[in-house]
């Protein structure tokens, strides 16, 4: 089933550049969809316009039923609550535990006490963070800290995932961690989508590939196809 | 259960939201204070001087002396012009023998005189007696009536009511301009406080929309921060308020210069519903000023 579809978008920011023009695009559910491209090509747009932070001046994408491109801003948060979104840079809050971190996105909506303590630990423990929950974030390395954030952007169990350079900060053996802790949650249903540089994760993945250059969707790889063609590529 | 987790919250976060920026609350909460002393003080003014102006009203009489030679037909003429005027409370035909009566009880000496006097040889006039109810309007009236045929005089206590009215509009303006500059002051001085809370929380804010917090659930507890400035700016006002009215309303006995149309308003209910005000007008304020950093730095 289609989560995902992108129809003749176009995107143009304020001082002219455009960002990404003629894109197509379609996700089913339960994918893993890695974005490549060079810099500048295009990802962290497409990826800023599925959780609504930029709109593009043209097209529809239509999100679960929801066409973000139209949607109005005192709606977005409708669209955020199915979505997870993980940043390279990690945005926790340095003043609470990583317990508290996690928990912060449930108590925004109200849940009850014993539901938050329930559900924080079984994400805490799917991320591989339980012995830790009650450190602060600056007694984490860098890869718990992404860890910490990727639980608490499936707390509240979102349909997408969706990940700008989640490794861009980390070495690759733990980069390797991180992609493990994202295969399992796609593993259990949730469609994750992730704009990344780090070729050498996207060969041992296996995933579908679609690649960005200067702003168009140039190859569109089926999971499983990638690692070959890359070589005479790169 | 849900809704009202999400209520504590807010007021969780609107309360720390106050102690986090102690140093900047306390200077908005000073500032309403301030602004609220102000107003409290204007306020017993202005009310007791509508009150002292209330009773001057009813109490002024403009006396119209008519000629001695007026008819029936004259004073007929004379009281319907009057009325036409709009502007009668009461209007009361006193004759000369009336006055004459109203002499003689006085005292003694007058009595003595008045006796000897019969009804062609008493040189009193024939008078209306008129209060009006808008006592704003009775120079004008005076004039226009002093114009009509055979009336001899027209008097009220002109000076003084016309002074005092001057008196009472400055006071009132005054107020009013020092009100309203204080008010303007402090709602800037919130605005800024909250200004500052919410960047204090910039983060907290970007996890919150970007894992689904709705827009007014983020805005809820800085307006709620804000209200509660205007609540705890509003205590001390209040007190002073209350306890103040009621001290000088004992110390002066309830009137001003022991003169009956000078009377003080009693203090209740009077003080308790000015606290009403008080209170309302803190809580206004403090919402208007966080509602406004609210509105500039919390766009979706
Ligand atoms: N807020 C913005 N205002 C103006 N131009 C922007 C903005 N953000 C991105 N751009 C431009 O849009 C183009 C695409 O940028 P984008 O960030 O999507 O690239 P990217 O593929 O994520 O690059 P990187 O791999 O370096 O993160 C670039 O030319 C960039 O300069
Ligand atoms: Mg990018």
């Amino acid at each position: 089933m289609e989560l995902i579809r992108i129809a003749d978008v176009q995107k143009t920011y304020k001082n002219g550049v455009v960002a990404l023009y003629d894109f197509n695009l379609s996700i089913k559910k339960g994918e893993f969809v890695f974005i490549i491209g060079a810099s500048g090509s295009g990802k962290s747009t497409l990826i800023k316009m599925l959780y609504r932070a930029e709109k593009p001046e043209k097209g529809s994408i239509i999100i679960g039923g929801i066409n973000v491109a139209k949607l109005k801003d005192r709606k977005v948060y409708i669209l955020r609550r199915k979505i997870g979104v993980v940043f390279q840079d990690f945005k926790l809050l340095p003043k609470l535990t990583v317990f508290e971190n996690v928990a912060f996105a449930m108590e925004v909506f109200g849940c009850d006490k014993n539901e938050i303590q329930k559900r924080v630990m079984q994400v805490l423990d799917l991320v591989g963070l339980k012995h830790k929950v009650r450190q602060y974030p600056n007694q984490l390395s860098g890869g718990e800290q992404q860890r910490v954030v990727i639980a608490r952007a499936i707390v509240n169990k979102p349909k997408l995932l969706i990940c700008d350079e989640p490794t861009g900060n980390l070495d690759p053996d733990t980069s390797m961690e991180i992609m493990k802790v994202l295969d399992n949650i796609n593993r259990m249903g949730t469609t994750v989508i992730m704009a990344t540089h780090d070729r050498d994760i996207v060969n041992r993945m296996q995933k579908r590939v679609i690649v960005i250059e200067e702003g168009k969707l140039v190859k569109d790889y089926e999971r499983g196809q990638y690692y070959h063609e890359s070589i005479k590529n790169y | 259960m849900k809704a009202l987790r999400t209520i504590k919250r807010y007021f969780r976060d609107a309360i720390k939201g106050v102690v986090r920026n102690f140093s900047l609350s306390l200077a908005s909460i000073s500032c309403i204070t301030i602004t609220l002393v102000v107003v409290a003080t204007s306020i017993i003014i202005s009310y007791n001087v509508e009150n002292f102006a209330e009773s001057i009203r009813q109490d002024v009489t403009i006396v119209i002396f008519l000629d001695s030679d007026a008819t029936e037909e004259d004073r007929d003429r004379i009281e319907q012009s009057i009325r036409n005027t709009g502007n009668v409370e009461s209007l009361i035909f006193k004759s000369k023998q009336e006055s004459a009566e109203e002499a003689k009880n006085e005292n003694e000496i007058f009595s003595t005189i008045v006796d000897g006097w019969t009804d062609d040889t008493n040189p009193l006039l024939d008078s209306f007696m008129l209060k009006v109810k808008d006592v704003e309007k009775i120079k004008q009236n005076a004039e226009d009536i002093k114009k009509l045929d055979k009336v001899n005089n027209v008097n009220y206590g002109e000076d003084i009511v016309d002074q005092l009215i001057t008196v009472f509009k400055v006071v009132e303006k005054i107020a009013i301009g020092a009100v309203i500059a204080l008010i303007i002051v402090t709602a800037f001085l919130i605005s800024n406080t909250i200004k500052l809370a919410i960047f204090s929380r910039r983060t907290e804010i970007e996890i919150m929309r970007l894992v689904g917090a709705s827009n007014i659930s983020i805005k809820v507890p800085f307006i709620l921060e804000g209200l509660f400035l205007g609540i705890i700016g509003s205590i001390i006002p209040i007190i002073i308020m209350i306890y103040g009215y009621i001290s000088l309303y004992d110390f002066f006995d309830g009137k001003l210069f022991s003169s009956s149309l000078a009377e003080l308003i009693e203090p209740y209910p009077f003080v308790y519903l000015a606290s009403l005000l008080l209170l309302g007008i803190g809580m206004l304020v403090g919402m208007f000023g966080s509602w406004r950093a609210v509105r500039k730095y919390l766009k979706a």
